[in-house]
């Protein structure tokens, strides 16, 4: 074994020891929520997954951004095949150990190159819609800072792994052309010969330098982004295919019924109830916790999950009606403000135990109570979201704390629950005057 | 429904009037109308009456778990009590908590909207609709969040206009991408947040683009919020804001 094979080992285990490090982590961080049970229908979950998933079905309702997406994601996805070539190369020191299988072998690397340059164009023009072009949702106040920079990190980081890739695939046929020892007659270079011309005169000696850089920096560059995506936005292309699993699968209309509730009002409705019964000791030992949220470890794993999923598309946000006509609510900063608390609630925790406090919550340090009371429930932002996401679900959880825990609803609707109670309306009149139409002209 | 159970007869359907429909006067209108298609076919319907209470969708909308449900649950008990088992309502809100949320609390019932109600009563063969003022006129048609999006009926209204031999003409933000008229979430019931528009300006102003005579509506709270949209924009002698059931009955004439 060379030196070479060595240091790549060393690479190979130390990125993949970071990563799992942080996948830990972030799965401990989803595991603070509330538990709910989504173990039901598992054949309707893979259903789900494959088509919004894999298939991409939510995507191309917006046809220019879902079709270089999907360029993006399948050449993603297909040239993995490659590096699967580089981490066996890299381990014992072969090159292009996948050549004796041919034509088929030239047939993929053909389709790797043709890929690598549709991704590089798809993440140019990615770039210059959010840069240059300045879509709304791209440059709206909740992306600036770091999710901005997250954002162009990632397709720069795209478009400099593909350029090396091709630079590399480049610099092999030029090798192989000068019949270099070790560079065996393998693949067909649709793009990369386009590149031939760069290498004119060089020793063969300078461009095996070039190869063998771009072949480092490319897997490199691989492990490195792998270690980037806990911290980013882009942890989608993972988090994406639990994420639609164990998404909503009822109408959206349908709003959970609180359990905790429902054993109370049915104790209140039943005439035979004792009302100085002692509250059965056994399964109650645990703390009920407080309804509705206030701190994102009042809602539950999968809302959490969804906060890591998001990749700040802003498509929820450019749907919602409250947004688009200038109130606060943003949808997409509701799924941002949850991951940044769960972040800081997070290393808290783990510093301080599961019960700390740090004095903050999820509701005002991050989400104001303006935001919630704006939304319209119309689902206009669950049903844009292309993973899934369910960002009215945390908005209600934390107007149920606020109208359970802290009676803190606008005067209005005060007033409409009074109405509710009293008249079983939510205006103002008797309820015996409820069939009056029927007399009326 | 008590005066039947008295007579010992059971409706083929209940129909559930909802606050809007019983005390609104707009939406009283659209009770009617549905109505009196009911009574010319001779349909057996009943209604609770002053025993209906709120459903509870805007108090769980707002947050108050509790409220709803009270309101649920006292419900059921009456609509248990006179062993319903069909329900159809003109109010897109009520149909999708009683149709979703109910059920888990103790009341099964098979819910239908009234646009539901009346496309299956046409494909029966049991009323027949004629266009009448409607004949080929420009009708656009607002889907109500609750219908479209929650609960993804699309079809029945569309259908419904299509019998009318009216053009149906379709906003841009139209079935699952429809924009809300701003009144869902309990929003109806106070005043919205800050911002640069109203959400039933935006949305009236989307339909009066494709400049049609009606814009029809499958929910009272959507027609209460269209129709102050077309009067702020001094639209009302030009464009009415009806529902489907307003358009039928009118239609046929009732």
């Amino acid at each position: 074994m060379e030196v070479s094979n060595l240091i790549f080992v060393l690479c190979l285990g130390i990125a993949s020891f970071f990563f799992g490090r942080n996948v830990i982590k972030v799965r401990r961080n989803i595991m603070l929520g509330r538990d709910i049970d989504r173990s039901d229908r598992s054949r309707d979950r893979w259903m789900t997954m494959a088509r919004v998933a894999l298939g991409q079905s939510k995507m191309v309702v917006r046809p220019v951004a879902g079709f270089l997406h999907i360029l993006v994601y399948v050449g993603f996805v297909i040239i993995n095949i490659e590096v699967l070539e580089i981490v066996i190369d890299g381990l014992i020191g072969t090159h292009r150990v996948f050549a004796f299988m041919g034509a088929f072998y030239s047939f993929l690397i053909g389709s790797f190159e043709i890929l690598a340059f549709l991704v590089l164009l798809a993440c140019v023009l990615f770039m210059i819609r959010r840069n240059v072009l300045q879509i709304k949702r791209f440059v709206m106040q909740e992306m600036d800072g770091w999710p901005k920079l997250d954002a162009n990190l990632i397709l720069i980081f795209e478009v400099v792994l593909m350029s090396a890739f091709l630079l590399m695939q480049g610099a092999d046929l030029a090798l192989q052309n000068l019949g270099a020892d070790h560079y065996v007659k393998a693949g067909s270079f649709p793009i990369s010969s386009l590149l031939l011309p760069l290498f004119d005169g060089m020793s063969i000696e300078a461009i095996v330098m070039i190869e063998r850089a771009c072949w480092w920096f490319h897997i490199l560059g691989i492990l490195a982004f792998l270690n980037y995506l806990p911290y980013s936005k882009h942890f989608h292309i993972i988090l994406a295919f639990p994420n639609t699993y164990y998404s909503n699968l009822e109408p959206k209309g349908a709003f959970t019924n609180m359990a905790s509730v429902k054993s109370e009002v049915q104790m209140m409705m039943d005439p035979n109830a004792d009302p100085y019964a002692a509250p059965a000791e056994a399964e109650d030992a645990e703390d009920p916790g407080r309804f509705g949220a206030k701190d994102v470890n009042d809602l539950n794993w999968v809302q959490l999950m969804n906060a890591y999923s998001c990749t700040e598309c802003g498509r929820c946000t450019s749907e919602c009606p409250a947004n688009q006509t200038g109130k606060l609510l943003s949808p997409r900063k509701i799924m941002m403000d949850t991951r940044d608390r769960l972040e800081e609630f997070g290393t808290h925790v783990s510093a301080n135990g599961k019960d700390g406090e740090d004095g903050k919550s999820l509701l005002d340090d991050y989400i104001t109570r303006e935001e919630l009371w704006a939304c319209t429930s119309c689902n206009a932002c669950t049903q844009a979201c292309p993973i899934n996401i369910d960002p009215l679900s945390i908005i209600l959880d934390m107007r149920r704390y606020l109208v359970m825990e802290e009676s803190a609803a606008p005067t209005e609707l005060n007033m409409m629950f009074t109405n509710v109670e009293n008249n079983g309306a939510p205006w103002q009149f008797p309820a015996v005057d409820r069939l009056n139409w029927k007399d009326e002209a | 429904m008590a005066e039947m159970m008295a007579k010992g007869e059971q409706p083929d359907v209940l129909f559930w009037v909802g606050c809007a429909g019983s005390f609104d006067d707009r939406a009283k209108k659209i009770t009617k109308a549905f109505v009196k298609i009911l009574n010319h076919l001779d349909y057996k319907f009943a209604v609770l009456g002053t025993e209906e209470s709120c459903s509870g969708d805007p108090a769980k909308r707002a947050g108050n778990e509790f409220l709803f449900q009270m309101q649920a649950m006292a419900n059921i008990e009456v609509m248990n009590a006179y062993e319903v088992k069909k329900i159809v309502t003109t109010c897109p809100h009520c149909f999708n908590t009683i149709k979703n949320e109910y059920p888990e609390l103790g009341g099964l019932y098979d819910v239908m909207h009234h646009t539901q109600l009346l496309q299956s009563l046409i494909d029966e063969g049991r009323l027949t609709v004629e266009g009448g003022d409607y004949k080929g006129k420009k009708i656009t048609f607002h889907d109500p969040c609750y219908l479209g999006r929650a609960n993804e009926v699309y079809e029945a209204p569309r259908t419904l206009i299509n019998n009318l031999d009216a053009e149906l003409v379709e906003m841009k933000r139209c079935k699952s991408r429809g924009f809300c008229c701003g009144a869902g979430g309990a929003q109806m019931f106070k005043e919205p947040e800050k911002g640069q528009k109203d959400v039933n300006i935006e949305r009236t102003e989307e339909a009066l683009k494709i400049q049609p005579d009606f814009i029809a509506t499958g929910c009272p709270f959507c027609n209460t919020m269209m129709t102050d949209g077309v009067k702020n924009k001094e639209k009302e002698e030009e464009v009415k804001v009806l529902d489907i059931a307003e358009m039928i009955a009118t239609a046929k004439d009732l």
